[in-house]
């Protein structure tokens, strides 16, 4: 098997007396699809947020490709990184937001060429063929000059899954993507993933879906109170749990 | 006999089981359209009156109203606005990035200028910088503990110009930093969020993201802050600078023509403001292009052409 390319080692968090996460362990391969599923509160999306550095952590350390993020290692200390290598650690590690969180000044087109031109460099109009055929990609060639606030909330988290693969990351994180979604609009989104997930994209996402966990994650980790009760294949964590904590929570969101 | 009624004769006629089709009638509104023409009669009577009185010396507003010293006074007015506001923008927005900092120390010094400049009367201020001389004879700028310094004769550097400039830009700095502040805010948490993730500098994220969407909400008040500051500007008469009111008043206090030159005066501001408020509305509509509906054209674009 191949290295890992995230890494989690006891990361614990809270938010003053609050424990959020608990001495975490898990670890992503390349290429894995990961869902996070479990109740409200049980610290799915904080730990999402912490790999990215959207977060702080309070103990442990979280590496991808085994360079610790948000920090510089120097024997036993851990000297937070300045702003501009954070912002350089995040610009391959894309995220999908549960708001879509698109540039509302921006028409689709733009929003998704702005990272690109402004963080990586790219040339603009080397920027914008890429964009066009991204946007190709996820169905919306024909929306290149129209502002997110005329899009159907499926077809903006499909943008802003665009304005993620335009960074051409080694990972995205998936914030509960569907979650602010009308029902009959979850479906074009998930297809969108499926093909990401089916392309070799290392994913990680915090879901309510568990359709999507079961046909297309290849690992389910159930997390409750700050830590992952149980960890693997869906065919056993959705289908054969061994944890009750893990019967109750499938038993009300199915 | 009208046409709804013939609409409806026609309707029965065809087949008596249907309901008829409607013709919608609108509401006739004769009390707005009453109320139009009696504010159009008593507008129309009162600017006769006006026009049409001696008294307020219309051939002398005439002779006037081009004049070279108030042309000096409006071009004073003018410029003394633009640059005040364009200080008062820059500083207002340092000022406001400052007040929303984490950082308890530079929040406070932030809040404390406001607190100062906003609790003292600008005329006061004007007047202290005009002065600034009486309290520092010189002005010295160097590094502490070295002998690098320098220093210069206060009179020199405070002119009367430098001291309406600084009295009054200071002044806009903190009125702009609230309304600055208040558009920083509007704008969605989510949006840095974004903007971090995928890899952008507070710096680049505040610039690029934030600010752009928080002109719309920023731009009506600082319309009025610059729509205020050109009569506000008259102020530093009492710093012997003559602008456009000063100007006028320096005319009437040897001619007793005081209200046709008032009125001079009156024309100008009217029209200063009337550019203004042009330009304010095509600022607003180019940042506002993408609340627009979907099939509304976009008519024209101020700062970008693609």
């Amino acid at each position: 098997m191949s290295e890992p390319m995230v890494v989690f080692d006891r990361v614990s968090k809270s938010y003053g007396a609050l424990e959020v996460l608990k001495e975490i362990n898990l670890e992503v391969a390349p290429g894995e699809v990961l869902s996070l599923i479990g109740p409200s509160g049980s610290g799915k999306s904080t730990l999402l947020r912490c790999v990215n550095h959207l977060e702080r952590i309070d103990g442990g350390s979280i590496t991808v490709d085994g360079e610790l993020i948000g920090y510089r290692q120097v024997g036993n200390l851990a000297y937070e990184l300045p702003e501009k290598l954070i912002a350089k650690q995040r610009a391959r590690i894309a995220m999908v937001f549960q708001n879509f969180n698109l540039f509302g000044h921006m028409t689709v087109l733009e929003n998704v060429i702005e990272a690109p031109v402004q963080v990586l460099g790219v040339p603009k109009a080397h920027a914008i063929e890429h964009a066009k055929g991204i946007l190709d990609q996820v169905g919306l060639a024909d929306k290149l000059e129209t502002y997110p606030r005329m899009l159907s909330g499926g077809q903006q988290q499909r943008v802003a899954i665009a304005r993620a693969l335009a960074m051409k990351p080694k990972l995205i994180l998936f914030d509960e993507p569907t979650s602010a979604l009308d029902p009959e609009l979850v479906g074009e989104v998930l297809d969108v993933m499926r093909a990401l997930a089916e392309g070799g994209m290392t994913m990680m996402v915090v879901t309510h879906e568990m359709a999507f966990a079961r046909d297309v994650c290849n690992r389910v980790a159930f997390m409750d109170g700050g830590k992952i009760v149980e960890c693997g294949p869906p065919s056993e964590v959705l289908a054969n749990p061994t944890h009750e904590r893990t019967r109750t929570f499938l038993s009300k969101v199915n | 006999m009208d046409a709804p009624s013939s609409t409806l004769a026609q309707a029965n006629d065809t087949d008596a089981g249907q309901k008829p089709m409607l013709t919608y009638v609108p509401i006739r509104g004769y009390g707005r359209k009453a109320a139009a023409a009696a504010l159009l009669i008593i507008l129309g009577s009162f600017l006769f009156s006006i026009a049409g009185n001696d008294n307020f010396g219309w051939p002398v507003v005439g002779q006037y109203l081009f004049d070279d010293r108030i042309m000096s006074g409006l071009l004073l007015t003018s410029w003394l606005t633009v640059v005040t506001m364009v200080i008062g923008v820059v500083l207002g927005t340092i000022l406001a990035i400052m007040a929303m900092s984490s950082n308890g120390v530079i929040s406070v010094v932030a809040n404390s200028y406001l607190w100062f400049f906003r609790g003292t009367p600008v005329l006061v201020q004007l007047i202290f910088w005009y002065n600034l001389a009486a309290l520092f004879p010189d002005l010295s700028i160097g590094i502490p503990f070295t002998s690098l310094w320098y220093s210069v004769d206060t009179n020199t550097v405070i002119t009367p110009v430098m001291a309406a400039i600084l009295g009054l830009g200071l002044n806009e700095g903190a009125y702009m930093s609230e309304i600055i502040r208040s558009g920083l805010m509007s704008v969605d948490s989510g949006q840095r969020q974004a903007a971090k993730s995928l890899g952008m500098t507070n710096g680049k994220s505040l610039w690029r993201i934030v600010i752009p969407q928080a002109m719309p909400i920023i731009i009506p008040p600082t319309g009025n802050q610059t729509i205020g500051m050109l009569k506000t500007s008259s102020l530093v008469s009492v710093i012997a600078l003559s602008d456009l009111l000063y100007s006028a008043q320096t005319i009437y206090s040897r001619n007793f023509q005081t209200i046709p030159l008032l009125i001079v005066a009156c024309i100008w501001y009217l029209s200063a403001t009337s550019i203004l408020t042009a330009i304010q509305s095509r600022i607003e509509r180019h940042y506002g292009r993408s609340l627009l509906q979907a099939d509304a054209p976009v008519r024209w674009r101020l700062f970008r052409s693609s």
